[in-house]
């Protein structure tokens, strides 16, 4: 549904976005994560039509941005970064302006209106100016605009920027319950939200995508990725700490950053929970917790983007 | 066409939506209908024209013009809603032209409110109805031309302060080029060939020509000319500018 191909985007001599090629199906959730000024948003806006690609193609719903950006328009739903809508407009006013800009004829447009604002949460709101709402509720206008022509393509630009755990929680399930007949971009850099709301993740850094997998599969990529960590139940001697790193398939026993916990980080493929237990108690180590690390997102993510952006 | 309409309907009930669309209602009637009484000395006069009516919204406009249009677009980029604006299924030109018409359409509504002075030069005497339906036409021509120069300004800038002084500095220099006592002052130092071109491209002279009842080919297309260039450039600064805020 969503097609770039090498989208590139320079201001000057600064690629803001160079050479970027991805598809999103329908029913799939590709998160873009990508440090501030990485290009995330460009992108975006070359797919929405909202700046022209200085070279590359975007094509949403089949259709060519540049050659029919009306059509590609009326496919997609956009949540801006900034979720800005006509603050002097009232919210039922304004979704029925976006409705009908939109092409969407009474009597159907009162029953989108009516949908989307049901989705959203809205109704206690319906009457009142945009600019008297909160945060929360500006975002959900900015949701509600963008589902209200029930689009099949959907392009989020940090849709849960600004919110209470709450509120992000609700936004998140809103996406996941959206997934199921449409495709969806959304940018974050909240680590946890890709891992959490994305199919599939893209990796983008100084304009170009350094990585790409499922949440797992990047997460495989986390040195503490199969990693175990546990509490023996007494400070453990130079001994033991030989034993441990001597056991098959460690690499490196390290003090974790909470104090009192050991981490045992593996070979790549090794899976050391078993032996480790097995190790502690036969030690008289206990162990008094053991854990069987996932590894971090915000460590891969360090990883592909540490260098600063020039 | 559809979009038009539906962009062009929300931008003429959004100025009903602030007071300071009443505030300008009011500043508009009294003002024009003021300077006839005052400075025009509509009943000194004597006669059963509005001549004295029309005589001074080359200079109203100066400030009316502009208040009403410097919003256009220098409000849309400073609340951000250019962005949402852009990629709604609307074209440029078909943005520019809805947003036009609609601030044009609200002085012409304003200019409208004024009839109560076509009905006391009626009850006064017998005036020329030629003469008046001219000059109002000319009137709502001049608003859109000094309203397509404001377009432009609001485009350039995102601070609505700036787009007013722009297009009042502009307006007011379109206007000078035609006025009488200018034109003969830069007489003593111009060559008459040059003042002469200069005043062509006056508000001032092609609004006292339509206002004298003669609708001249010359004058429409003067005025027409004015707006469909204003726009066209409206369009080339917003699309120079597009995703660069």
């Amino acid at each position: 549904m969503i097609r770039a191909i090498e989208l590139r985007k320079s201001y000057g001599n600064l690629a803001a976005v160079d050479g970027i090629s991805f598809e999103v199906q329908r029913g799939e959730i590709l998160g873009f994560l990508g440090p501030n000024g990485a290009g995330k948003s460009t992108t975006m806006r070359m797919l929405t039509g909202y700046i022209e690609p200085s070279s590359g193609q975007a094509m949403v719903a089949g259709f060519d941005l540049a050659t029919e950006p009306k059509a590609a328009k009326r496919k997609i739903g956009y949540l801006p970064e900034s979720a800005a809508s006509y603050p002097a407009m009232t919210v039922l006013e304004y979704l029925h302006f976006c409705a009908e800009l939109r092409g969407i004829v009474e009597p159907a447009r009162q029953a989108a209106v009516q949908a989307a604002m049901e989705k959203t949460q809205l109704f206690s709101a319906a009457n009142k100016t945009i600019a008297t709402l909160s945060k929360g509720y500006r975002q959900r206008v900015g949701f509600a605009q963008a589902l209200v022509h029930d689009p099949p393509v959907l392009i989020l630009d940090e849709p849960t920027d600004g919110l209470d755990p709450n509120q992000k929680h609700e936004v998140r399930q809103l996406i996941r319950q959206m997934a199921q007949d449409k495709a969806i971009l959304l940018s974050t850099h909240i680590l946890e939200e890709a891992e959490a709301v994305c199919d599939r993740v893209l990796v983008i850094h100084r304009g170009r995508i350094c990585a790409s997998g499922t949440p797992a599969e990047l997460l495989t990529r986390s040195s503490l990725y199969q990693a175990v960590e546990f509490r023996p139940l007494r400070p453990l001697s130079e001994a033991e700490q030989a034993q441990l790193k001597g056991l098959e398939g460690a690499k490196e026993l390290v003090i974790s950053e909470q104090p009192g916990l050991w981490r045992l980080l593996p070979q790549p493929g090794a899976n050391l929970l078993s032996a480790v237990t097995r190790l502690l108690s036969e030690l008289g180590q206990g162990p008094e917790e053991i854990y069987l690390l996932k590894g971090r997102m915000d460590e891969v993510f360090r990883n592909l983007t540490a260098q600063e952006a020039p | 066409m559809n979009e038009i309409k539906a962009l062009y309907k929300k931008e003429l009930v959004g100025y009903f939506h602030s007071p300071v669309a009443y505030v300008f209602m009011i500043i508009f009637l009294l003002s024009t209908v003021g300077t006839t009484f005052f400075l025009g000395k509509f009943f000194e006069s004597n006669q059963a024209s509005l001549e004295r009516f029309f005589l001074f919204h080359p200079w109203l406009y100066l400030f009316l013009i502009p208040a009403v249009g410097m919003g256009l677009w220098a409000e849309e980029r400073s609340q951000g809603t250019l962005e949402l604006l852009f990629t709604l299924p609307i074209s440029l030109p078909e943005a520019v032209v809805a947003k036009f018409m609609a601030a044009w359409s609200f002085v012409g509504l304003a200019l409208a409110l004024t009839f109560p002075m076509v009905l006391t030069v009626y009850y006064l005497g017998t005036p020329d109805p030629g003469v008046i339906a001219a000059s109002y036409l000319g009137s709502f021509l001049m608003a859109g031309g000094y309203l397509a120069i404001t377009s432009v300004t609001s485009a350039l800038t995102r601070n609505q302060v700036i787009a007013f002084i722009l297009s009042v500095i502009l307006c007011f220099m379109l206007v000078l080029a035609g006025w009488g006592i200018f034109v003969e002052l830069l007489n003593h130092f111009l060559p008459l060939w040059l003042t002469e071109g200069l005043s062509r491209f006056s508000f001032t002279t092609h609004f006292e020509a339509i206002t004298k009842g003669v609708i001249d080919l010359r004058d429409l297309v003067f005025f027409f000319s004015l707006i469909f260039g204003g726009l066209a450039a409206t369009t080339l600064v917003l699309e120079h500018k597009r995703g660069r805020d």
